[in-house]
């Protein structure tokens, strides 16, 4: 039970055990870009993209899908307490997020915004779950992945609602605008409303998680280097460095749901200055 | 081709592939919230909406069916309360009628009694009169008889004398 378990286990975790891989047998130190590569499942050519941060991002999808399935299964007009608590966290963001940008055409957006919410924040969780202790957004082909999908919605959402003329002009020519100035406005609203927008949205939530990971790393196998080298002053700093690694997990926690957020609060916003009339 | 080679570093997706599957499972979660998992949520909510509703509604119902009772029983009582203040004033007006009535009524008796008296008065009067006149009549006769003797015992005479005797005397107490 237990080797088959590992088998399946190890190709997840992040670091080997037996420390051989990324740089020899200094354990990927100095943590740098490479740190972030992905490990194939299998050596079969051609496979590579099946890797273990795509297994690690399945598994978030699916805890996902499993959890908001149990709160909404055999749901009661009196709550329970596991039905307080998914409401509790489904109104944060129907109430708290959807309803506040949107208005009353939130209930189209929610499910959009529940799901874009709990997967990041389930992902970024991964980065202190010690399992994986990888955050799947630091891989910036995830969000690359959320910002198109957001980017879509919106343009999408109102090209529908005032067709795809007219909403080419509410988000190229702000409402009372001289004319004068369109050939300044035109190009930069353009680049702000189309370009911008997905591109920050992606960079923000992989570069808050990349750097995050990183630091953790110095700290973490930096720590772990120092503490066993040896020499007393370097263990001292090691243990230091450590003991100062769980603040940072804990800064961590806190940029990764704090990222989950914004990224949902910013779609609903582009949403709604898409949907909105004037600008 | 490129002049220069611009290293983008971490911000190239080492592989595709992450790309595609972000998609593919973001779009497998936002399937299952809105099929399965924002209605599911919506329609408790609606249904405890209900619930609060209906539960104010047949508050509010059984308030006014409680505020009707209440003004009907009001009506009642003012009802009879003015029923009874009529029956009151009936009995105070038939009350003074029948005292009126009974009034009269002794008044009537009181007149007829005291006629009725009145006249056996004046009968028994004549009567005492007649029986008087006859009686002292016969005793003055007799007196007369006994005083004048044989002469008198003509009934005729001895009879107009006496009725003489009594105008008389009527006449004299008429006069005082």
């Amino acid at each position: 039970m237990i080797p088959v378990l590992l088998q399946i286990v190890t190709p997840l975790v992040p670091l080997p055990f037996d420390g051989s891989e990324e740089g020899g047998g200094d354990h990927g130190w100095p943590p740098s870009v490479d740190s972030f590569n992905s490990r194939p499942l299998f050596d079969t050519p051609g496979l590579e993209w099946l890797n273990n941060h795509l297994v690690q991002a399945v598994i978030g999808a699916a805890l996902v899908i499993v959890f908001w399935l149990w709160m909404a299964h055999n749901q009661k007009v009196v709550p329970t307490k596991k039905q307080a608590v998914g409401e509790a966290l489904y109104n944060l963001l129907r109430n708290g997020i959807a309803r506040d940008i949107l208005g009353h055409e939130y209930r189209r957006y929610l499910p959009y915004l529940v799901a874009l919410f709990s997967f990041i924040l389930v992902n970024n969780l991964f980065g202190e779950f010690f399992l994986f202790m990888f955050p799947t957004f630091s891989k910036i082909g995830y969000a690359y992945g959320l910002a198109l999908c957001t980017f879509v919605l919106y343009n999408a959402a109102g090209m529908i609602k005032h067709g795809p003329l007219r909403y080419l002009r509410n988000m190229t020519i702000p409402h009372g605008v001289p004319w004068a100035l369109w050939p300044v406005i035109i190009p930069l609203e353009f680049i702000s409303n189309f370009i911008a927008r997905p591109v920050t949205l992606a960079l923000r939530l992989f570069a808050n998680l990349f750097a995050g990971h990183l630091v953790i790393m110095v700290f973490v196998v930096g720590g772990g280097m120092l503490l066993t080298s040896g020499v007393l002053f370097y263990g001292i700093a090691g243990g230091v460095s450590i003991l100062f690694s769980f603040a940072i997990f804990a800064l961590e926690l806190l940029v990764g749901a704090l990222q989950a957020y914004i990224f949902t609060v910013l779609t609903a916003q582009y949403v709604s200055s898409a949907i909105a009339d004037e600008h | 081709m490129v002049p220069f080679e611009i290293d983008f570093g971490p911000l190239v997706p080492e592989h595709l592939s992450e790309i595609i599957v972000g998609i593919v499972l973001f779009l497998l979660v936002w399937a299952v919230m809105a099929w399965k998992v924002v209605p599911a949520f919506e329609k408790t909510y609606a249904e405890r909406t209900a619930a609060i509703q209906g539960g104010i509604e047949r508050a509010e119902a059984k308030q006014r069916e409680a505020q009707d009772a209440l003004d009907r029983y009001n009506a009642q009582l003012a009802g009879a309360r003015e029923e009874a203040a009529r029956i009151r004033e009936d009995a105070k007006n038939q009350g003074s009628q029948i005292v009126a009535e009974m009034r009269e009524q002794g008044t009537v008796d009181a007149t007829r009694l005291r006629e009725a008296a009145a006249a056996q008065i004046t009968a028994e009067r004549t009567q005492a009169v007649t029986e008087l006149k006859n009686e002292i009549g016969g005793l003055a006769t007799q007196l007369a008889g006994q005083i004048v003797g044989e002469s008198l015992t003509d009934d005729e005479r001895a009879k107009r004398s006496v009725d003489r005797f009594i105008s008389e005397l009527e006449g004299q107490t008429g006069r005082a």
